[in-house]
């Protein structure tokens, strides 16, 4: 229990050796790449801001016109528990549970993104039947500009998942297997908290009075 | 207007083909560029078959992950690049030289050929160079084997040439932007420039961008962990302090740019809104955007030149640097600062007086870091062993120009002066004032004093010290007079001008541009006589210069492991300390295995897939679009399940090079620093009186 940790984050622990190790180096790259990413994110919803008033709207549908707060509620609440399931995952690769717990726990994950996309491609449809498309006013490109880039960080989480079982299957849990896991862990993590904002500010704060 | 399989690529699209429709002087020097890209492309396919080059070049270069071999081929890519754009500079000189009520360019051309110039010096050839020397020498200076992700390193690379294939392809299929190098919409819009000039600046950057992104997630990386046992962080070289802060600047710099450029492809391809005049668009997120880039990204670029002149200025005085803490402080200093200061590049652009006083006090203030280290490089010289080489006479240029280029930097950071010669060419004189002797002259200086590292011999020193007073003596002719004319109000960006008063100054800048022509030219001779010359200019043993940090104390060129034995640091300076104590080229108790990672392709084929996507966007060939993009995600995809790609270099093998090398060094005679420069050296240094050098510290 006392071994330091040498990178923030869940640590694997000593005994798994080469994994444990080489996750100093490499999951330390890997928050600075989400750092660079979360700038990227506060740009894009800096520039959502700016235009989220009656002149970048120019006259089109306003957020109450468009959103579905039940919908995204719900989607809310997938999102996070698919990080809960893959905290589990997570945990079960730490506490070797053996590869079966964690692909199962990866497989709920997974299966709770994709709900989540679906889900909000359905809003999305949704959007486009009232005119709210990026076409119509600024507001909506930066709308169009954020949702959709975590949408597609999301799908991309998927497809990483997706990758990692089968390297899983294929490679057995070898050192860079797990270090990859672990990266995916703070992946789908970051995308969670970037949901928690948008949530707070694109839809709720889009549809406060 | 668009087709299925060429998308609006056609015949009108070849600027040869414009050429002959309209065989105008504009249009003839454009198809004249245009032959100039495909007769030296061909004339490099020929040369390399003829001496049956491709393997050895596949092989050793494009294929390795040696972070040295990827940080050469990063400084040939700028040099190449640096050609290209010295020669868009002499042309634009030469144009307004004749511009009085005409010139022979048109509009549009004159256009292309500043945001070229521009695109082309900031994201292929200063960013690049940097890249390269970064590349090179700080895994050596830290005592690394490599960089921390060295495939990643290798990506960066290819999509570095990515972009810059990009935009040497413009010169041939369509035309570039005429928007500038900061590409401002909506005149960058669809609106106004349906083309495809801005689509290649878009991809060219975004595609080069990210490139720049990971190579500074790699670069820090490596600093913070794969640093030599003992190399603290208070005793690494000067260089690696700046190589620090360019890299955060790089990860946080980088992004805003790839958004502001992202935005623009969705207003020009899917009719989105961000920047456009109509239904809500705000033009001014894109100014913000772009220069809470543009502004990190010019100390991103003479950060590490300072760190540069702070080597060469150290090492060529033969004393530690003067105020390693400060130096340490003022670099951090500005690259915090570096990012408060964007406003100050649209200061007439609609703000209120406060905001753009707060500002400007804080522009003023990056003086102050800069200034402390102005003194620190002055009281490194004072009483120092100094020697007037190639690169000290870059670094007195630098010192003169730059002091000049600072101060018309913080007159420009004065709003009420910014109101009044915004737009003219006094702004065109001040960033070139900063940027040639700060960036250029730096990676110059660089360029020659790890030459000698690099391939083993030393760069002809004759050549040198003429294209360095060349470079000088052309920068101050080409731009001091812009100056003046500034002041009189000549606006930048001008293709003509009525007021014969400027026509003096004019002709003043254009024999300055043909110094500048001659400098680049003499630094080509230098690279021809120092290669035909190289066995009298060899420095084998590979401390040439009487170094003071870990990259001397390796054979030249180095192995591709770095070290034999990992080095154990006890000091700043810590080969300069070695050589002072005894402790220098000891052979060690016993060598190991080194594991080595394996060649790999996978920079080649996402710089191919890369320049093909780029392509396809620029001329809307979705078809290409969609199959280089799912290829590329196919091979990352597919890299991942090659594990293991690593190979080991015996243990005996590195001990018998290693023996050999120190055999070497044994029986060599060691030179003083008057023979520096001679035939003599061959890189082993005799040690320094030691009274002098404490009277000197």
């Amino acid at each position: 229990m006392s071994t330091p940790n040498l990178h923030p984050g869940l640590n694997l622990g000593t005994r798994h050796g080469a994994a444990h190790e080489g996750a100093e180096t490499i999951v330390f790259g890997f928050w600075i790449f989400l750092m660079s990413d979360l700038v990227i994110f506060g740009l894009v919803f800096a520039s959502y801001l700016t235009v989220a008033n009656p002149m970048g709207m120019a006259g089109g549908p306003g957020p109450a016109d468009a959103f579905d707060l039940r919908s995204v509620f719900i989607q809310t609440m997938i999102l996070l528990t698919s990080s809960l399931t893959f905290g589990f995952a997570t945990l079960a690769m730490r506490h070797e549970h053996g590869r079966r717990a964690i692909a199962v726990w990866l497989g709920v994950s997974l299966l709770l993104g994709l709900g989540f996309l679906v889900m909000e491609l359905r809003d999305f449809a949704h959007m486009i039947e009232v005119g709210a498309v990026p076409q119509r006013s600024g507001f909506w490109s930066a709308f169009w500009g954020l949702v959709p880039l975590h949408g597609l960080h999301v799908a991309i989480g998927c497809l990483w998942i997706v990758v990692m079982l089968v390297q899983m299957a294929v490679l057995g849990l070898i050192p860079v297997v797990k270090t990859r896991l672990l990266r995916l862990g703070l992946f789908w993590h970051f995308l969670d908290l970037i949901w928690v904002a948008i949530f707070s500010i694109v839809y709720l704060g889009g549809l406060m009075p | 207007m668009s087709n299925a399989i060429l998308g609006r690529l056609d015949l009108s699209s070849l600027s040869i083909w414009r050429a002959i429709e309209n065989p105008t002087g504009s249009e003839l020097i454009g198809a004249g560029a245009a032959m100039l890209v495909i007769v030296g492309g061909l004339a490099a396919v020929i040369l390399l078959t003829w001496f049956r080059l491709w393997k050895p070049l596949w092989r050793d270069w494009l294929t390795s992950v040696d972070h040295k071999r990827i940080g050469i081929m990063y400084c040939a890519l700028a040099l190449i690049m640096l050609a290209r754009g010295v020669i868009e500079g002499a042309l634009m000189r030469t144009q307004q030289a004749f511009g009085l009520h005409g010139g022979f360019l048109a509009p549009d051309h004159f256009s292309e050929l500043f945001s070229t110039h521009g695109t082309i010096m900031i994201f292929f050839v200063a960013m690049p160079f940097i890249a390269g020397v970064i590349n090179y020498v700080m895994p050596l200076q830290i005592g690394a084997r490599d960089m921390a992700f060295p495939v990643m390193n290798q990506i960066s690379l290819g999509l570095t040439a990515t972009g810059a294939a990009l935009v040497m392809i413009s010169l041939v299929l369509g035309e570039f932007s005429t928007g500038g190098w900061a590409n401002y919409p909506p005149y960058t819009g669809g609106d106004f420039q349906p083309g495809p000039g801005p689509d290649y600046w878009i991809w060219a950057i975004v595609l080069a961008g990210i490139g720049t992104t990971l190579s500074g997630i790699n670069f820090a990386v490596t600093i913070y962990k794969e640093r030599a046992p003992g190399m603290d962080f208070l005793r690494m070289p000067i260089f690696c302090w700046t190589v620090i802060c360019t890299s955060i600047i790089m990860v946080f710099a980088l992004p805003p740019l790839t958004v502001a450029a992202l935005m623009l492809a969705a207003d020009r391809y899917l009719d989105f809104h961000f920047f456009t005049n109509d239904l809500g668009g705000n033009m001014m997120n894109y100014v913000n955007l772009f220069w809470l880039f543009g502004h990190p990204e010019v100390y991103l670029l003479v950060i590490p030149c300072y760190g540069i002149f702070s080597e060469v200025i150290s090492t060529f005085s033969g004393k530690r640097i003067y105020g390693y803490m400060s130096m340490v402080y003022a670099t951090m200093s500005i690259a915090v600062l570096s990012f408060c200061v964007w406003l100050h590049h649209f200061f007439t652009m609609g703000q209120s007086a406060s905001i753009n006083v707060a500002f400007g006090i804080a522009s003023m203030a990056i003086a102050v870091p800069t200034g402390i280290k102005v003194y620190n490089w002055m009281a490194t010289l004072f009483r120092g062993r100094v020697r007037m080489t190639v690169p000290m006479i870059y670094a007195t240029g630098f010192f003169y120009l730059f002091v000049v280029g600072g101060l018309t930097g913080v007159m420009l950071a004065n709003p009420v002066i910014s109101f009044q010669v915004h737009n003219t060419l006094f702004l065109v004189a001040h960033f070139h004032n900063v940027i040639i002797p700060g960036v250029l002259f730096g990676l110059l200086a660089g360029y020659h004093y790890w030459f000698p590292k690099a391939f083993g011999f030393r760069l002809h020193e004759g050549w040198g010290r003429a294209a360095a007073l060349l470079w000088i003596a052309g920068f101050s002719f080409t731009f001091l007079p812009l100056y003046w004319l500034g002041l009189q109000g000549m606006p930048r960006r001008s293709v003509t001008f009525s007021d014969p008063a400027f026509q003096p100054m004019m002709w003043l800048a254009l024999f300055g541009a043909a110094l500048i022509v001659s400098a680049l030219g003499c630094i080509a001779v230098q690279l021809w006589i120092s290669i035909r010359k190289r066995d009298q200019l060899a420095v084998p043993l590979g401390d040439p210069w009487n170094g003071r940090s870990l990259e001397w104390s390796i054979p030249a060129p180095p192995p591709a492991y770095n070290f034999a034995v990992l080095p154990q640091v006890c000091a700043r300076d810590d080969f300069a300390e070695a050589k002072a104590d005894g402790r220098a080229y000891r052979a060690p108790g016993q060598y190991e295995d080194i594991e080595m990672p394996d060649n790999t392709a996978i920079g080649m084929i996402v710089c191919v897939c890369a320049t093909l996507l780029g392509l396809a966007l620029v001329f809307w060939i979705w078809w290409l679009a969609i199959l280089s993009f799912a290829a590329m995600i196919l091979a990352l995809i597919g890299r991942t399940f090659r594990v293991n790609a690593r190979h080991v270099i015996p243990a005996a093998e590195i001990a018998a090079e290693h023996r050999a090398w120190l055999a070497r060094i044994e029986a060599a005679p060691a030179v003083d620093r008057l023979e520096e420069t001679h035939e003599r050296n061959l890189g082993r240094a005799v040690l320094e009186q030691p009274g002098r050098l404490e009277a000197a510290q």
